[in-house]
């Protein structure tokens, strides 16, 4: 009983070009915990004689005190690649496999049954062309099954063999078999798979893997590996339309611009019309470039450089099309979501998004429903937690080229990133582009200031400056802005110098002007942060109800005076502007601090000590604080 | 998924130079580890193919233990010159100076110091966000676990049980600081894969993968090549000229050399698919215990 291994002693040459010829198939192994998967796996490596004399001793060694077939081996150790998996006798992460036959070779991924790591069963699924679908003949069809086989229709593998495993174990009983087969088959009708087989196998045994088995003589379909070998899952991506996401600027010099990337669907040749999707302008694709030699024509899958006829502004995430062909080209969409994270997915949420080569910030705008995974019944929510899948809209930051996903998985599959921590939270399928006529759920999203602030990634504040005239509250709020915005945060800063000139130029120094000056900065400073910015007020503002009011102003948002606390000796001694010497000369009236008095604040959130070192440590002192 | 009219060695080609451009466009500063070997070598080729006609736009790193075959060394620095790339190699220069050695330290100490320890120092001391490596999932039991874009905390180390979820070719390529990438372009190909690709694209190797008569000693059931004078002999031990070649190269002290008369690529493809043994039985550091690759990966080594 063997795959047989290739014997070459014909021509090397000709026996290579065989291997290269042979077809490829990518499949996966999916189904619930202890189904047996990694052991059908371990069977089909080890049948395919692929286990070799070194990696067996130490395989029989190991495989004392566990479950064995007749060989003496438990064929999950061969994929259960990890300490903690041998350990717990569970799969934990996908683990990639190669084999191949006379006919064909083969990549396989198998995959977790256990619900905490669906997400690495997605990971598996996303490449594959077929899906083995197991079930325990003793248990029949659960709700890990079936959650494997939605996230299966999701993903788009169209392909399913159902593996009936352990059919030792009921005896070999027919009726078993046909009962959960037809289960299945009632399940799976609206997953709308092109093939469905199914074969009853003992994965420890090994019936019907190889050849039919003699304990199964009611089985009259096709053992598992001549199915595999046999089965059509060709799907001819260079018929699609030309889909070409630039990938990476070749410019090795002034005489050579070249685009880099692979063709995703569809061809291209040289002399072909194409457009960008971004500025939608036309050009011509002059060279096809590979280190092999210039092409005439690129098809879907190899990875080239284009050269066009003219100078036009392209740079990756952007993609080229033929004209009248062209992608989508929105900011938002309608997408089924597969959730892989702790921490639920919101409505409002802001994340980066991922698709092909393009990166850009996105919200998730509405929730319309979630999936129940046993019925495939909607039902409504207000989160997605993990493993579970839910159809939502998104908007992106900036329009991007896309497909829906059905008719292209490489331009309609993307992911979501947590902006902090860079974790992938998700992965979701294009279903349609929504365009502004199509968009009412967009427009009755609810924005308010959680919203803004997510898209913006950060903690709308108030941060009032107060402190002498020369205390070092300018210097230092325009120091945190510019470390706030480079760390990507949005910040403004409002002063005397942008207030005072505009806004409250009618306003004097009289007591009520004071007042109703700092009412009308609190009142601004209240929308800024409303509109999700953190604004740096920097105002001397000496009298404590001044403060109190503004702070009242601000109500629910988060609310930092920062008492910047320099002596007026020093404060005077630099004097920046020349107003103390003004001030003593009689020449200011009112002037905070030598004839107007500065009520120092009891009850500041910080105080920084403006003479004892420099605004920048001062700026990183309160950034530190801000951080905690 | 199937891509209909390329062959199954174009398609792996054309997914390794995605991978590897994908490398030089979302990291700051990438660096591809260069370890002389065959694996190394079908990097290097596809390398240039990605980024042609521009050169291979970050340097390559040689991690130096000073065991090399010499002949290592000097290919090494011809592929540099003929290819025009950038070279960097590193050395543990505290591993040197105490004089750490296969033979008096033991394997698995000296390959803790003048390995794992160097490649660490060599990736922090050019503050690499992103390193390229050769290594395949056929290669290993854990190695077969591993994402294409696989993630390091700040001390390099793999969190195995906790991978970002990789689907079809959107990789994640985003780290906060301190944090790096380790980066598999070729995880999807076989042994048998990367030498039909040497032979159908005509890649230069050392030529300690054939067949030649070379001074060997016997050290418990492994053939180790005497390559320089700094090898201890037993007491009457005397090496003796075998026909031998290398299935893998690494340390001369740590790598067994096979007996075999394979002496040209066709030659050593048969000989491959008629083995009974896997490539890794040849290093002597993978075979200490079940799990050892992982355990080290899990430290910091590639
Ligand atoms: N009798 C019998 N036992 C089997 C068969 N297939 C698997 N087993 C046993 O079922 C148990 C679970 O097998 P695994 O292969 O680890 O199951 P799995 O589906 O990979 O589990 P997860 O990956 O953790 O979801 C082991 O003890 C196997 O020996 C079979 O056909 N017959
Ligand atoms: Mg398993």
């Amino acid at each position: 009983m063997s795959l047989s291994l290739a014997t070459p002693d014909t021509d090397i040459a000709l026996w290579l070009n065989q291997q290269t010829e042979k077809s490829l198939l990518r499949f996966l192994t999916c189904g619930s915990v202890d189904d047996g998967k990694s052991t059908l796996i371990g069977r089909l490596l080890y049948d395919s004689q692929l286990i070799l004399d070194d990696q067996l001793a130490s395989l029989r060694n190991e495989s004392r005190n566990r479950t064995t077939g007749d060989e003496g081996i438990d064929f999950s150790l061969l994929v259960d690649g990890l300490a903690a998996e041998r350990e717990q006798g569970i799969t934990i992460d996908v683990a990639y496999r190669f084999f191949s036959t006379d006919k064909r070779k083969f990549i396989v991924a198998d995959t977790p049954g256990h619900e905490q790591y669906t997400r690495n069963m997605a990971t598996g699924a996303s490449n594959a062309d077929l899906a083995l679908v197991l079930i325990d003949a003793r248990k029949g069809v659960l709700t890990q099954t079936r959650r494997h086989s939605f996230i299966l229709s999701l993903i788009g593998v169209k392909h399913v063999v159902l593996v009936v495993n352990k059919i030792d174990l009921v005896d070999y009983d027919e009726a078993v078999f046909d009962r959960i087969v037809a289960e299945y088959r009632a399940f799976a009708e609206p997953l709308g798979f092109k093939t469905l087989a199914a074969v009853p196998v003992s994965a420890l045994r090994g019936d019907n893997i190889l050849a039919k088995s003699e304990r199964t003589p009611w089985f009259d379909g096709t053992p598992l590996v001549p199915y595999l070998e046999a089965v059509d899952v060709a799907e001819d991506r260079s018929a699609g339309k030309l889909r070409f996401p630039v990938q990476w600027v070749n410019r090795p010099n002034l005489d050579f611009r070249g685009f880099s990337g692979t063709v995703a669907s569809g061809a291209v040749a040289v002399g072909d019309d194409v457009l960008i999707a971004s500025s939608r302008k036309p050009a011509v694709v002059s060279r096809i470039v590979t280190m092999d030699g210039d092409l005439q024509r690129a098809v879907a899958g190899q990875a080239v450089t284009l050269v066009l006829d003219r100078e036009v502004d392209i740079s990756r995430g952007d993609m080229l099309s033929h004209p009248g062909e062209t992608p989508e080209f929105s900011n938002q969409f309608q997408a089924r979501l597969v959730w892989m994270s702790e921490e639920p997915a919101y409505p409002g949420r802001s994340y980066l998004l991922k698709l092909g080569t393009q990166l850009v910030p996105a919200t998730i705008t509405d929730l319309k429903f979630r999936t129940n995974v046993n019925t495939l019944e909607h039902t409504a929510a207000t989160k997605v937690d993990l493993n579970e899948v839910a159809t939502v809209t998104i908007a992106t930051d900036k329009p991007i080229a896309f497909d829906a996903y059905a008719s292209n998985a490489l331009t309609g599959g993307f992911i979501l990133v947590d902006r902090i921590s860079n974790a992938t939270l998700g992965a979701g399928t294009i279903e349609f582009g929504l365009r502004r006529a199509q968009n009412l759920t967009y427009q009755s999203f609810d924005v308010n200031r959680d919203v803004r602030a997510q898209m913006k990634g950060q903690t709308p504040r108030i941060i009032w400056f107060t402190g002498l005239s020369g205390s070092g509250k300018s210097s230092i709020a325009n120091l945190l802005e510019k470390r706030l915005t480079a760390e990507g945060r949005h910040a403004y800063i409002l002063d005397g110098d942008n207030v005072r000139h505009g806004l409250n130029r009618d306003l004097g120094f009289t007591e009520a002007a004071r007042v109703e000056n700092i009412r009308r900065v609190a009142e601004v400073a209240k929308l800024m942060a409303d509109a999700g910015l953190i604004v740096l007020v920097s105002f001397i503002s000496p009298f404590e109800n001044e403060r109190r009011l503004a702070r009242e102003i601000a109500g629910d948002i988060d609310f930092v005076e920062v008492y910047v606390d320099t002596p007026i000796e020093v404060c005077e001694a630099r004097d920046p502007k020349g107003l103390y010497k003004r001030a003593r000369a009689g020449e200011i009236k009112n002037f905070t601090g030598i004839d107007s008095p500065f009520e120092a604040p009891s009850n500041a959130e910080l105080v920084l000590h403006g003479a004892e070192a420099e605004p920048l440590v001062l700026a990183d002192q309160l950034h530190a604080w801000l951080e905690r | 998924m199937t891509s209909g009219s390329l062959t199954h060695l174009q398609s792996l080609e054309a997914e390794s130079i995605e991978i590897l451009r994908e490398v030089a466009a979302s990291f700051e500063r990438p660096v591809m580890m260069y370890s002389i070997g065959k694996d190394s070598s079908v990097l290097l080729h596809l390398a240039r193919k990605a980024f042609f006609p521009s050169k291979i736009p970050f340097p390559l790193l040689h991690v130096d233990t000073t065991w090399k075959f010499r002949e290592m060394i000097a290919f090494r620095d011809r592929m540099a010159e003929q290819f025009g790339f950038d070279l960097i190699t590193h050395t543990n220069a505290d591993g040197v100076r105490d004089n750490i050695n296969p033979f008096d330290h033991g394997s698995s100490r000296y390959t803790d110091i003048m390995k794992t320890a160097a490649l660490r120092q060599a990736l922090n001391a050019g503050r690499y966000d992103a390193a390229i490596g050769g290594a395949r999932r056929d290669e290993e039991k854990s190695r077969a676990k591993e994402r294409i874009f696989s993630h390091r905390n700040e001390s390099h180390a793999w969190d195995p049980k906790n991978q970002r979820p990789e689907l079809w070719r959107v990789f994640n390529t985003r780290l906060n600081p301190g944090e790096s990438m380790r980066v598999f372009p070729i995880s999807n190909w076989t042994e048998l894969d990367v030498w039909t690709y040497i032979y159908a694209e005509g890649i230069e190797l050392p030529s300690l993968y054939y067949a030649k008569r070379r001074p060997v000693v016997e050290r418990s059931g492994t053939l180790i090549m005497v390559d320089d004078d700094r090898m201890p002999l037993a007491k009457g031990e005397v090496p003796r000229e075998e026909l031998v070649r290398f299935r893998t190269l690494g340390c001369y002290p740590l790598t067994g050399a096979m007996r075999s008369s394979a002496a040209s690529l066709p030659e050593i493809i048969m000989e491959m698919q008629a083995s009974r043994t896997s490539e890794r039985e040849g290093r002597l550091i993978d075979s200490d215990s079940v799990g050892s690759m992982e355990k080290k990966k899990q430290e910091g080594y590639f």
